[in-house]
């Protein structure tokens, strides 16, 4: 997903958080990000900081990577998620759109595209803190 | 847990007057090319329209417009490429001439992904290509996107009607606006298309008739829109869009 269509993403649901639950202030928000939606962290970070509300004025986002994995469906194999072996312009459709790895990853092991991605996939928000 | 990504689908949506899901109860109906015909018949007519392409797995949108592969523009997010006057986006993008071959979780994703990226400009409508069925993307949609509506194509054949008929009964369950049937490749006079849709309830927005020369006018725009598919929906949109509301 692109960084600043994330972080836009991000502060949106974490507002919605924020104001369900009362909070003036808010302190501390954790996003969970699949490894295969190969985020920029640093851009990232400056698009939230452009962005952000008052309401996240002294927040301290925390980053977590969810490592990728694959399982295919028709021999059971399972393996890792590697950008580096691939060109930069796959790297980027999968970056904005990481199901279309089904277009252009198979099993290393029989070759079929039928996998499942069975981690390292999405972006979550883990945790939303703050004072009330 | 909570995915973000939902929360800002209809904020992407918002500077969008309509939005009509193009779909149909089972494929080979000509539902592309109506989808295609339309934005472009509702852009010939001064709107601004986007067209975007949800049947993933089969898409052909782009080959009916002629569209060619382009380096997207991001601007906090993509934004659609113009192709023929209309914003485009389609998953061939980002696959190009790969097969994707999705499953309904990655459907899902795919599509949230997509509608959480993609910078629609102002638009009077965005006509969407569903993929044929009531499987995951049209209840995806259903859940994620307000003011929805539908368009449904069929054929006369009986055997496309009777999944119309199922498509059209979620739909009125769900409460979602239809704008109407659209008959499609007709080659005789028989009316059973026409009296069934009334029976449903639905307008009969009009037939298409079987035009040879459609096959002729793929990738060539301005041939496209002086076939029977072209000059029909030309006349729909002028008729039951440009002019009002959907009937449910």
């Amino acid at each position: 997903m692109h960084e600043w269509a994330l972080a836009e993403a991000i502060l949106t649901s974490a507002t919605e958080v924020a104001v369900k639950e009362n909070m003036k202030e808010v302190t501390e928000v954790t996003i969970r990000v699949g490894e295969l939606q190969q985020v920029e962290r640093p851009i990232l970070r400056f698009a939230i900081s452009q962005m952000k509300t008052p309401l996240f004025k002294s927040t301290k986002f925390h980053f977590l990577t969810a490592k990728s994995s694959f399982r295919c469906r028709v021999c059971g194999t399972t393996w890792h998620f590697d950008s580096k072996s691939m060109d930069k312009e796959t790297a980027e459709a999968i970056h904005f759109v990481p199901e279309v790895a089904h277009s252009y990853i198979k099993c290393p092991k029989c070759g079929s595209p039928d996998f499942e991605i069975a981690s390292g996939r999405g972006v979550w928000l883990e945790s939303v803190k703050g004072a009330k | 847990m909570v995915d973000p990504r939902t929360s800002v689908i209809n904020a992407r949506l918002i500077r969008t007057s309509r939005i009509i899901a193009v779909s149909s109860g089972k494929g080979g109906v000509g539902k592309s090319m109506v989808a295609t015909a339309l934005a472009l018949a509702l852009a010939r007519s001064g709107c601004r329209v986007g067209l975007f392409d949800l049947d993933f797995t089969g898409p052909s949108t782009h080959i009916i417009l002629g569209a060619q592969k382009v380096a997207l523009k991001e601007e906090k997010g993509i934004v659609p490429p113009a192709v023929h006057g209309l914003e485009y986006m389609s998953l061939v993008y980002f696959v190009g001439d790969n097969p994707a071959p999705l499953r309904g979780a990655d459907v899902s994703n795919a599509l949230i992904e997509l509608l959480s990226v993609t910078q629609w400009g102002a638009l009077d409508f965005l006509v969407i290509d569903m993929p044929p069925g009531i499987g995951d993307a049209v209840l995806d949609l259903l859940r994620l996107v307000k003011r929805i509506e539908f368009l449904i194509v069929t054929t006369p054949s009986m055997l496309a009607f009777e999944t119309v008929k199922k498509q059209v009964e979620l739909l009125c369950e769900l409460k979602t606006p239809i704008i109407g049937i659209v008959e499609n490749m007709k080659m005789d006079k028989s009316e059973s298309v026409e009296l069934g849709t009334r029976k449903l309830g639905l307008r009969y927005l009009g037939a298409i008739p079987f035009d040879p020369h459609v096959e002729d006018a793929i990738g060539k725009e301005t041939k496209l829109m002086s076939t029977a598919v072209g000059k029909g929906l030309q006349e729909i949109a002028k008729k039951f869009i440009l002019s009002g509301k959907s009937e449910l």
